[in-house]
């Protein structure tokens, strides 16, 4: 048992810390949430720079083969940052499906592009009118001479409006398939919003989208194998990222504890507003531990990964839902005006509960899994 | 990073199943899974045999009778107790006037006391709280007036557990009222056969006896049963109420407790006793409760691991008390609503039901009352928030 990082982990947590603290500090971000793009394509090339985009890929794909711990490490220093740059959409997300479901040429192809930070990914899964988080799609891919027909709607894609490629799920005769698509193929059509977090999201329709053959990801019919497996190492990245969220958080209330003054003294000096600042750290060292929890569970074996994967996103579901609440309430107005961070951190928190599988989603999983403890 | 014990960890974990497998006495088993109110002799008799294989007091320094063992492999052994349903010692002798008697103790003071108290050939109670001082301990008024070579002691404390049954009482007792309320305390070792001591039952909402009243009148202690210096006991209180943090989360109990609801969980829905809908309610509310007993249980490993490197305050150790105890409190709760109004039926205290399958339900009640105390005692979970604000965060 052993909780220390390592040497060259420690060194990875210094650097993405100090990136974050010195070159991404709320103004800076805001400043990029008020540009067309919405997010800063110079903080995105510093991350490739320092070589984060390449973290979890293979050394033979030209990564670093950081696992789960280096991946907690990272997204932990983002989510205080409340980075909305696209390393989850694209590193994480579309990064885990390359990962678990590319074949080598196809990684040849993308990777490069995407470690360096020149070619944007996301991946279009989500469909209105489908339960939340369910691996079936309504899209359709249908073969023909030399390649498929993709028809159907996406919503909520995650930096869809920036993507340069696309990975698109649609239902074939043999089940859930994944598919690259270029995101400026004849088509496709993106209408961008900005997520209440901060995010940019895409809904995307495809209309008689004509891909190759060998756009396919891994086998027909592979898409919710390959799905479900990069889904359980994003969930341990989100974990990760909310426990950052929440420190942001938590550090900010209390620094507001001590330095706000009414009825002459510093509001921290009052029982009741401690014990809610002591409640907001429970929550915290709680999700801290599950967030190790993820990270350590990724190569275990299947049954019990995905307990403990839908456990930590139970947890933090919950604990960021308080500490955001109480943030807020702790900081009386200045917590709901839009000029100050805790708010956005608040909402950020908001939206990583409602991503890849709410609380209630990964408690019902537990639930069919028969709990959480396989022992007892 | 990893979650794994060491093979020498699991060879140990594998050594402490063995001796409770065998030397845990089945009576005693069944009387803790079916939650039956242990008498002394009970706990006198499991120490005896822990003491036997030197497992009594493994906590304390190794001179005293203690173990050299790890932090990791003292929280192994906490945990395979308690998964085997053993008994806890009494964690008066245990856990609080052992450590602080090795600590503060004069040479005199560990000849005679120490081996006693790990075997429980003494019985000990704790006269800490009084009618006016509970979560303000130091405002305590009892006092110990110097006559000679003793003290004389009057007074009363309250909610002393199992004074009935102590042979001796550690407590605190005024000697100085002049000046700060926590300066002039003084931490005393009490013979409970001296003339001038009343000991008073006190019926909890559970039924049970474990509270008392102990009043003093004119009560003659020597001068040598002082722990630590006249004056200063409130250090010496202090250092016995923090010094217990591996196992305060009992996050052993938890995992018992949980495996038990579990278990009814199963047979109550193959005998038709949950309809289909309180099923899905009883899996949903387990499925939460796991969540939070595994984050909690990590956090307690987070624990051990900075107390192997020399530990130290630290933001994970200091909830432990708080939400362990919540984690407790919760398990009664779910077991009182399986029992339903089956379990309104209060069994009498020392004459439990016979039946082991039946046997949960009229403990259920009882257990749900009793448990409410362990986030009012050694420090109530709302003092326990005022020491992490202040402590920790700076409030």
């Amino acid at each position: 048992m052993d909780f220390d990082f390592s040497d060259e982990q420690k060194m990875l947590q210094e650097t993405v810390t100090r990136f974050v603290a010195d070159t991404y500090d709320f103004q800076k971000r805001e400043h990029a949430l008020k540009t067309e793009l919405g997010w800063s394509r110079e903080a995105y090339a510093s991350l490739a720079e320092l070589g984060l985009l390449a973290l979890p890929f293979a050394e033979e794909d030209g990564g670093f083969g950081g696992g789960g711990v280096e991946m907690m490490i990272v997204m932990e220093a983002l989510g205080r940052g409340l980075m909305v740059e696209p390393f989850f959409a694209t590193v994480v997300l579309a990064g885990g499906v390359l990962r678990h479901g590319a074949s080598s040429r196809q990684r040849q192809a993308i990777l490069p592009g995407l470690c360096a930070g020149e070619r944007i990914l996301a991946l279009a899964h989500g469909e209105r009118g489908l339960s939340r988080h369910v691996l079936a799609a309504r899209t359709t891919a249908t073969p023909k001479e030399g390649g498929w027909v993709l028809d159907g709607s996406k919503i909520a894609v995650i930096h869809g409006q920036s993507a340069d490629t696309l990975i698109v799920s649609a239902t074939t005769d043999r089940g859930l398939s994944l598919f690259l698509v270029d995101a400026r193929a004849d088509g496709v059509s993106v209408e961008g919003a900005r997520g209440y977090d901060g995010v940019p999201v895409a809904t995307i329709g495809l209309s008689n989208v004509v891909v190759d053959t060998d756009t396919l990801i891994g086998a027909e019919g592979d898409g919710a194998a390959i799905l479900e497996r990069a889904f359980e190492e994003a969930v341990a990245a989100l974990v990760a990222e909310a426990v950052g969220a929440m420190a942001e958080t938590f550090d900010l209330t209390i620094d507001y504890l001590k330095t706000r003054q009414q009825f002459g003294a510093a509001i921290g000096s009052f029982q009741a507003l401690q014990h809610r600042a002591v409640d907001m750290l429970m929550q915290l060292e709680l999700s801290r531990s599950m967030a190790i929890l993820a990270a350590l569970s990724l190569e275990i074996d299947e049954e019990q990964r995905s307990r403990n994967i839908s456990a930590a996103k139970a947890q933090i579901g919950k604990s960021g839902r308080i500490i955001g609440q109480e943030a807020v309430q702790l900081h009386g107005a200045i917590g709901i005006t839009a000029e100050y961070k805790v708010g956005h951190a608040f909402k950020r928190l908001t939206a990583i509960d409602a991503l890849l599988g709410d609380r209630a989603w990964h408690l019902a999983r537990l639930v069919e899994m028969r709990g959480l403890y396989a022992s007892v | 990073m990893n979650l794994e014990f060491t093979a020498e960890e699991l060879a140990f974990r594998d050594e402490v199943r063995r001796f409770l497998e065998h030397e845990l006495p089945d009576d005693l088993r069944r009387k803790m899974i079916n939650r039956e109110h242990l008498g002394k002799a009970d706990v006198v008799r499991w120490q005896r045999i822990l003491n036997a294989r030197g497992w009594a007091v493994p906590h304390w320094p190794v001179e005293y009778g203690g173990q050299p063992w790890t932090p990791t492999q003292r929280y192994i052994f906490q945990e395979e107790m308690a998964l085997a349903h053993a008994p806890e010692g009494s964690p008066f002798n245990v856990n609080m006037i052992g450590p602080v008697l090795c600590r503060f103790g004069t040479p005199a003071q560990k000849d005679r006391f120490l081996a006693a108290t790990a075997n429980i050939d003494i019985w000990w109670c704790q006269g800490f709280s009084e009618p006016g001082a509970g979560s303000d301990l130091a405002s305590l008024k009892a006092t110990a007036v110097r006559d000679g070579d003793h003290y004389l002691l009057n007074g009363q404390k309250i909610w002393t557990t199992q004074a009935q049954h102590a042979d001796w009482m550690f407590g605190l007792f005024r000697t100085d009222g002049s000046g700060k309320k926590q300066q002039g305390i003084t931490f005393l070792l009490v013979d409970m056969t001296t003339p001038g001591i009343t000991v008073r039952p006190i019926e909890t909402i559970d039924g049970g006896h474990d509270a008392n009243e102990v009043f003093f009148d004119d009560v003659r202690v020597p001068l040598d049963n002082v722990v630590g210096e006249e004056g200063r006991g409130w250090d010496v209180a202090k250092h016995l109420l923090g010094s217990e943090r591996s196992g305060i989360a009992r996050i052993g109990l938890s995992k018992e407790r949980l495996s038990q609801l579990r278990d009814l969980e199963r047979r109550l829905s193959e005998d038709g006793t949950l309809a289909e809908d309180e099923q899905r309610r009883l899996a949903q509310a387990l499925a939460e409760v796991e969540v939070e007993l595994r984050a909690l249980e990590l956090t307690q490993l987070r624990v051990v691991a900075a107390d192997a490197h020399g530990g130290g305050a630290n933001a994970a150790a200091s909830i432990l008390k708080v939400k362990g105890t919540e984690m407790q409190q919760r398990m009664t709760e779910l077991v009182l609503e399986l029992a339903g109004p089956a379990g309104l039926a209060m069994p009498p205290h020392d004459h439990p039901e016979n039946d082991p399958d039946q046997g949960w339900i009229g403990a259920a009640a009882p257990f749900y009352f009793t448990m409410r105390k362990v986030s009012i005692f050694g420090g109530s979970n709302e003092i326990q928030k005022n020491i992490i604000a202040k402590t920790l965060l700076g409030l």
